[in-house]
């Protein structure tokens, strides 16, 4: 806004010239000065290191040979053809699909459910609401360590509670009334949906205290039922705050690496894309191969983003303020 | 009438099991965690259904910290969260007062690039970040590290930071400025002492993301024990069969409760400064 304003402005100012335009250029001077830390390390630590995974998807590289390997050398498609004919991967691109899209909406929807439930005030809601956010303040490492100790079938004691024992975290496939479920991948979307419905909680929870009361209490008056006020008052002004979620929730759980990787390893058809992208890059050494896998997922995502944006445009553009 | 009241006494009874059951899957586990890490490993074998102790004993805690080298770790975690706070705010307050206050070229082409590294997927970083980490020897040292850790967090504290400066008024600033301050001490005395609590809130992101950060702390860190973080220390360490699980959740609850301590010390600054920066990034 203030750039654009400053161009016709510049003939006004011919008059006092002189000190108008040289403040103006310290202005700008100054700004680009205090602004270079943050744009310096975010270009060698993000944009630069972004450039190079691109190259280096298109090369042949391992850490053996990567001094070898340099910006003039030889590109190939091999690497993504490599990848992508790998039955392993399309298998986890699904799960992370399957993993993201359901983790995202639970969280999202036990945060609803949270957020209305913790609206009003009662006695003890400051130690509940403190008790709910832990989840999401502690150290991924602390809590899947936590998971897999109780739902550990020897001593966890989730199983002393249940008739059989259940290996919920090494299991890929059980039966549960007589319909196959995917024990492990469930258990992982679980983990998932727990630790991050305290975020979803403390937005909407922020939306709905800036809520006018009014709103709401005109409905009482017209008559409406506790449900109907939530259908037709409440949720069409909390829409824009989970759409957003959604896409933010959305973003961070499709690459996400370590809570699958901490709680089962890839293993028992829990395999999403970043855990491979991890294993090729340590056990495998093929750094090439690597980056094309990590490459694809940001293009699937972006894709699946540019796809959602396009269906739910209206309520997210006002968002951008 | 008739279907408003029995929703109202539907809902009645509801709430309070809703509420229960959310404190239940949330409080238990941790209460679970902090009994077992005051057990010896013979009772959880024996009895694994129980949840209080028979006997109680910090035994646990002393092999953790000791034995099994957390002081160490704790060291390592402290310094590099201690060092990726300072250095954020270092780099993030000036730029934060940059891009609310000073028209410069690119100023508006900015945001997107913080916005861009908000969202951008850490994995695809690790990848080049590791082989040149590997290729300049930085692998190892908490430095490369606290390094990582301060490009990931820069380009959200600059933008939760902007939006608390916009707010400072402006003509505060005129007056130091014809007072005759400079434009560096203007922040220094005026604008940062106003802005208290988002320095606070954005201190606190940053320690968070620092001290609970595990994918780049096993890249970076994983063949060099005496540098390990706690986190990664306690993910390394769950794998052997010949530490008890007992001592390893005394290992988790010392890896928690820093954390959960810092946040409820200043939390409703931080849950602020959260939705705030995490609703414009």
């Amino acid at each position: 806004m203030t750039t654009t304003a400053s161009k016709p402005q510049a003939p006004q100012h011919r008059r006092p010239a002189r000190r108008g335009r040289t403040l103006r250029q310290q202005e700008e001077r100054a700004g680009l000065t205090l602004i270079s830390p943050t744009l310096i390390i975010t270009l060698v630590v993000v944009v630069l290191p972004l450039l190079w995974a691109i190259m280096l998807a298109f090369q042949d590289a391992r850490l053996i040979n990567i001094r070898r390997v340099g910006v003039f050398g030889h590109y190939t498609l091999e690497n993504f053809s490599y990848v992508m004919s790998e039955p392993g991967f399309w298998s986890s691109l699904v799960n992370t699909l399957v993993y993201t899209v359901a983790g995202t909406a639970l969280s999202i929807a036990l945060g609803l459910v949270t957020a209305l439930a913790l609206r009003d005030r009662f006695k003890g809601r400051t130690l509940v609401r403190a008790s709910i956010l832990i989840p999401y303040v502690a150290p991924v490492v602390a809590v899947a360590f936590l998971w897999e100790t109780m739902l550990n079938p020897q001593y966890g004691i989730v199983n002393t509670w249940l008739s059989e024992p259940i290996a919920f975290l090494t299991q890929a496939k059980g039966e549960f009334l007589g319909v196959q479920v995917p024990v492990a991948l469930l258990t992982v979307i679980a983990f998932e949906a727990w630790r991050y419905f305290p975020f979803a909680f403390l937005f909407i929870l922020a939306r709905l205290q800036a809520l006018p009361a009014e709103l709401d209490e005109a409905a009482v008056v017209d008559g409406a039922t506790p449900t109907q006020r939530f259908r037709y008052v409440i949720m069409p002004q909390l829409w824009r705050i989970i759409a957003l979620l959604s896409v933010l929730r959305f973003v961070f759980t499709f690459t996400k690496f370590d809570d699958v990787y901490l709680l089962t390893g890839g293993g028992a058809g829990t395999e999403v894309v970043s855990v491979r992208v991890y294993n090729f890059l340590t056990s495998r050494d093929d750094i090439g191969a690597s980056a094309a896998q990590a490459i694809v997922l940001a293009v699937f995502l972006v894709v699946f983003l540019a796809v959602y944006l396009r269906f739910f445009a209206g309520g997210e553009r006002s968002d951008q303020g | 009438m008739t279907r408003d009241r029995f929703e109202r006494g539907l809902l009645r009874v509801l709430k309070p099991l809703v509420i229960a059951f959310l404190f239940l899957i949330t409080a238990f586990p941790f209460f679970y965690m902090v009994m077992l890490s005051v057990r010896d490993i013979q009772e959880l074998i024996l009895d694994p259904g129980s949840l209080w102790p028979r006997a109680f004993t910090l035994d646990t805690y002393v092999d953790v910290l000791t034995r099994q080298g957390f002081l160490t770790f704790l060291r390592n975690s402290a310094v590099v969260a201690v060092a990726s706070v300072a250095v954020t705010l270092l780099i993030s307050i000036p730029g934060a007062y940059a891009v609310a206050r000073l028209r410069f070229f690119g100023r508006r082409q900015v945001h997107f690039l913080f916005l861009a590294v908000y969202l951008f997927p850490a994995i695809v970083l690790a990848i080049p970040l590791f082989v040149l980490f590997t290729m300049i020897g930085l692998r190892g040292s908490l430095i490369g590290l606290i390094l990582v850790y301060i490009a990931q967090t820069v380009p959200v504290t600059v933008y939760m930071l902007r939006n608390y400066f916009e707010t400072v008024p402006q003509s505060v600033e005129e007056a130091a400025a014809i007072d005759g301050c400079t434009r560096l001490s203007t922040i220094w005395r005026v604008v940062l002492p106003l802005s208290k609590p988002a320095l606070m809130a954005t201190g606190l992101y940053a320690f968070m993301i620092a001290w609970n950060e595990f994918l780049f702390a096993l890249l970076f860190l994983v063949d060099r024990r005496e540098s390990w973080t706690v986190s990664l220390g306690l993910s390394q360490l769950a794998g052997s069969i010949e530490i008890p699980t007992t001592v390893l959740m005394a290992g988790s609850v010392v890896l928690t409760l820093p954390i959960v301590i810092v946040f409820f010390a200043s939390e409703r600054l931080l849950t602020e400064g959260l939705t705030a920066g995490a609703e414009k990034g």
